[in-house]
């Protein structure tokens, strides 16, 4: 019988009172983005909210609840952002959205420095019993989205990037799962080699991670043969997203497999038409009949991370999200 | 075509050549006019629609006025009624709805709207707005508009199969405002198309989005499209095929590094070029402006060179922006008389495209 756990990839919107503070206590330039080094007035602010984003994901009733990742101002680049060893440069945009990021420019060791992403979960623990979940950009798209100027070398870059995420990893707190979002996965498929190194560079991660790890493409569906190399890292679930491109993942999965569990995007982050828990529980009974498996977790989730919706929609399609897990429950 | 243009040449132009002058579109609001909206947001407040509305009017007037001191050919009121350029719209159309604001970067937010029922002509967008213009203005008017691609990729579509099939429909909400300016007396009309810059393998949906606008309009009527930030090479030539007469294109930003883009494929229509940065707030000087200009001349000749900021200004300091205008006419004039007597060297040849395209 398949369990079904409904959960998110993170980097949630900011309430809309922590939207203007923060506004008013950092400013509007790219400047004033985050560093690292936050005043106790900003720090208080992201605390806050960080608490309130977590009674919101345990109010609607979801199994895995995340930190949020509010601070991260440059999206899935933030690790970098911060860390000493990064200069941000000018705004670029964030994929192929009308959203943008400073561009983190890698110009020293990235193993000088760390524990930003450990710290907030940390804070989080606090205000969780059970089911705290990780999420970090996965090797592959935090490369993809940072330029290096220091190591010189695609493959080496890729191994310094993983290391540090690693040392991340390493250092956080107890958590139930682990989701590496790897965007870039689809949205720049890796060449010949790199598409195995970018299989490896996430097995790494994984090894290190005491917890359930979930590496989670959307945007479209894994190209043919980074999916076959992806298959080979050690990780619990590979997620997809069934929003953006079911047939082709539907494709990947008959041809190649997929791991015991799975992550489907089924409730679209980039919409604010609220998917009912009926239109979830029937896309993850497609998904299943298609690839005529059952596995034993399905993680449903959001496709991407939420940041893009206005705070009325995102907490609609979170209840509808555990609703839908429910829904499966209920006629169990 | 290269379309209509004599008719917006000023009786009184001191010179044989003409570069058009223009602007885009937005200019920074006055600071009374920001705190009148205050008001009016504020409910505790003693300010109505009325008090409201007063201040939109005199606004209009005073920025209208204030680019016609400043010498532009062609005018218009820098915005002053609206807010922004997709939630100004989305306000007006039956079928869209507003849920908060999200995040664009940073801490800056736009309220996305929604689409949520079928999209269908409500209110009037701009036609009060143009005939307040019109009035108070001696000069022509311009009046820019949001296409319908940027309309469509800048909300969320609730409940259109595809993006592309929202664009079509807002299309046609477009035409029927167009129709009503021009019945209004509008002679110059822009489509402000900034999405494309961002998703440039669109540009076939957007030509198909301009053939809608333009049904039914007539001749007579000048048609510009305004793209800004984006890599123009991804979407010229092709552009050249769209029913419109002028492309007005931000270049100054990039200090010009685009321009050759447009001489590897002759530029066959009217080329509104930015010869102003619409994000630096220092005032060009009229040299570097002339400069720039002489830029635009290797792509077209003078008779279908416009003369315009990069963007719509309104983020920049008044004094700055107005400063930037008066710059940017006298540096046109004085082009103009260069032009006259022979002391500039025309690059571009540019044979005249016919009308009946």
């Amino acid at each position: 019988m398949t369990q079904v756990i409904a959960t998110t990839p993170g980097l949630f919107p900011l309430p809309d009172w922590a939207k203007d503070e923060l506004a008013d206590l950092k400013g509007h330039q790219k400047t004033d983005l985050i560093s690292g080094d936050e005043s106790g007035e900003v720090v208080a602010a992201y605390d806050e909210a960080r608490e309130e984003v977590i009674a919101v994901q345990q109010d609607a009733g979801l199994d895995r609840v995340v930190e949020g990742q509010l601070r991260w101002d440059d999206m899935l680049a933030h690790p970098l952002a911060v860390h000493d060893s990064v200069e941000t440069k000018g705004i670029v945009r964030y994929y192929d959205n009308n959203n943008f990021y400073r561009e983190p420019v890698v110009q020293g060791d990235l193993s000088a420095d760390g524990g930003d992403v450990a710290a907030d979960l940390g804070a989080a623990a606090d205000h969780v019993d059970g089911g705290l979940q990780a999420v970090l950009p996965g090797p592959y798209s935090l490369a993809d989205l940072a330029t290096d100027e220091h190591y010189g070398d695609d493959a080496e870059f890729l191994d310094a990037i993983a290391d540090f995420l690693v040392e991340e990893v390493k250092s956080f707190p107890d958590v139930e799962t682990l989701f590496l979002l790897e965007p870039s996965l689809v949205e720049n498929t890796p060449a010949d080699g790199e598409d195995e190194r970018a299989a490896e560079a996430i097995d790494a991660i994984a090894s290190a991670a005491d917890a359930e790890v979930v590496a989670h493409t959307y945007w479209g569906a894994i190209e043919e043969k980074a999916y076959a190399h992806l298959m080979d890292a050690d990780v619990d679930a590979i997620g997809f997203d069934l929003v953006a491109n079911h047939d082709q993942t539907v494709y990947n999965v008959q041809e190649y497999g997929t791991k015991d569990d799975v992550a489907l995007g089924v409730v679209n982050g980039q919409n604010t038409l609220v998917e009912s828990p009926e239109t979830i529980r029937d896309r993850i009974d497609w998904f299943e009949q298609q690839t005529n498996t059952a596995y034993d977790t399905v993680y449903a989730t959001a496709n991407t991370e939420t940041f893009y919706l206005p705070v009325n929609k995102f907490e609609d399609k979170l209840e509808a999200l555990a609703n839908a897990a429910d829904l499966e429950a209920a006629e169990a | 075509m290269t379309g209509p243009r004599d008719q917006f040449k000023p009786a009184d132009h001191p010179n044989d050549h003409f570069l058009l002058t223009t602007v885009v579109g937005s200019y920074p609001k006055p600071k009374w006019h920001d705190r009148a909206r205050e008001l009016f947001e504020d409910e505790d407040a003693d300010f109505g629609e009325d008090e409201w509305e007063e201040s939109k009017d005199d606004a209009s007037r005073l920025i209208t006025h204030e680019h016609e001191r400043a010498g532009l050919d062609v005018i218009c009121d820098g915005e002053m009624r609206r807010n922004e350029m997709v939630e100004y719209f989305a306000h007006r159309i039956d079928g869209y709805e507003f849920n908060g604001r999200v995040k664009v970067w940073g801490h800056n937010y736009f309220d996305k709207p929604s689409v949520a029922d079928e999209v269908e002509y409500g209110e009037q967008w701009l036609v009060e707005e143009f005939e307040f213009t019109d009035e108070v203005a001696e000069r022509p008017v311009k009046v820019p508009i949001t296409g319908p691609y940027t309309l469509a990729n800048w909300s969320f579509n609730e409940v259109y199969d595809s993006e592309e099939q929202l664009a079509y429909e807002l299309a046609d909400l477009v035409n029927e405002e167009i129709e009503a300016l021009v019945e209004a007396g509008a002679r110059y009309i822009q489509i402000d198309e900034p999405a494309l810059a961002t998703t440039p393998d669109d540009h076939a949906i957007v030509g198909e989005c301009l053939e809608r606008i333009v049904d039914e309009i007539p001749d007579d009527v000048r048609l510009g499209l305004h793209v800004c930030y984006g890599d123009y090479s991804r979407i010229y030539p092709e552009i050249l095929d769209y029913p419109v007469h002028e492309y007005d294109l931000e270049l100054a930003n990039g200090d010009y590094d685009q321009l050759d883009v447009f001489k590897e494929h002759e530029f066959t229509k009217d080329f509104a070029m930015g010869v102003l940065d619409a994000h630096t707030a220092e005032v060009e000087s009229v040299a570097e402006i002339k400069e720039n200009i002489k830029k635009g001349l290797e792509v077209v000749p003078p008779e279908r060179l416009t003369v315009s900021p990069d963007c719509g200004v309104k983020l920049l300091p008044r004094e700055v922006a107005r400063g930037k205008m008066e710059n940017m006419v006298q540096a046109a004039r004085e082009i103009e008389e260069e032009l006259d007597a022979g002391e500039i060297d025309i690059v571009a040849s540019g044979t005249q495209a016919h009308a009946d395209d």
